[in-house]
């Protein structure tokens, strides 16, 4: 079995009202060193032993379901069941 | 003629939508579920506002997928009108018959009020009875209503006249005011305002009733050519 690990986050022209919410929390904790939060989003994807063309798949899925190419983009790992890369 | 008011999982504006065009314009109407896929006896096509699979991923993302999204491609491509309200909008722009995207408001909050909208364009089939630069106040209830796009798209929008209505005020954040877009062909608009909820004055108003009745006298027009 492979385990990939996908991160969508929006594009730096993005505006991220959330982020910007979380960031203020922060502050509000204290921690007043703390200069920008982007909030993401994160995927845990299982691909059965005989998957062939993963880095394919995970395109096609990534660019059309997990990530919207107008304002996001897409980064991922491929980890094999004991964890190592 | 025949619309289709498409039903996803977490559409909350489909019967508004129903009603809007059976009882503001006496036409024929029926709810499509989600799981079907040909819309051949149908004149145009709806999608309405609401949560589809209650916005997971993204507004629109996971209905962009349903089986009946084909069907609403080809009768786009077919040149019949389609008409995407609020998650609608949101799913249009999903599936790429509208360019763009909607993003979360810039004051991360969600607005539910009756706004002035321009119509910016009244030589469109959606919006053929409303004069130039008509104001209307038409309500808006959403959370992700702020569109965007790059600058590239948003000079094509303003060159081809395909932004439809803007917002009076800056309610949102949306690109240039935006509160509605038509694709270069004119058979499909999307706009994150509800003219469903605006049919009779008892409601508040009754501004949205002139899209309808539009939409029915293009087809008309054309039936009769």
């Amino acid at each position: 079995m492979t385990l990939v690990k996908v991160y969508v986050t929006y594009k730096e022209s993005i505006l991220d009202p959330q982020g910007e919410a979380i960031e203020t929390a922060i502050h509000g904790m204290g921690h007043n060193d703390i200069n920008g939060v982007r909030m993401g989003k994160y995927f845990e994807i299982n691909f059965t032993d005989d998957a062939k063309d993963i880095d394919t798949e995970i395109d096609t899925i990534c660019d059309k379901l997990l990530a919207n190419p107008n304002m996001e983009t897409y980064r991922y790992e491929i980890v094999n069941a004991e964890g190592a890369k | 003629m025949r619309f289709a008011v498409i039903v996803f999982p977490g559409s909350n504006c489909d019967k508004d939508l129903f009603y809007a065009i059976k009882d503001g314009i006496h036409a024929e109407v029926e709810m499509v579920d989600y799981r079907e896929n040909s819309l051949d006896e149908y004149d145009a096509v709806m999608i309405p506002g609401g949560f589809s699979y209650g916005d997971y991923l993204r507004s629109g993302a996971i209905a962009a997928q349903a089986p009946i999204i084909p069907a609403i491609k080809k009768l786009a491509h077919e040149g019949k009108p389609v008409l995407g309200i609020c998650n609608g909008f949101q799913i249009l722009t999903e599936i790429g018959l509208l360019p763009g995207a909607l993003i979360r408001n810039r004051q991360n909050k969600f607005i539910c009020e009756s706004v002035e909208l321009i119509v910016e364009d009244n030589q469109t089939i959606f919006t053929s009875e409303y004069s130039k630069k008509e104001s209307i106040n038409i309500p808006v209830a959403h959370g992700e209503g702020n569109y965007y796009c790059d600058d590239a798209t948003l000079s094509t929008l303003k060159a081809n006249d395909q932004i439809v209505f803007r917002y009076v005020n800056d309610i949102n954040g949306s690109v240039d005011n935006i509160a509605g877009i038509i694709n270069s062909k004119g058979n499909v608009l999307g706009m994150m305002p509800h003219p469903e909820r605006a049919l009779e004055k008892i409601v508040g108003s009754d501004d949205g009733l002139k899209m309808f009745q539009s939409i029915l006298k293009s087809h008309m027009n054309r039936v009769n050519l």
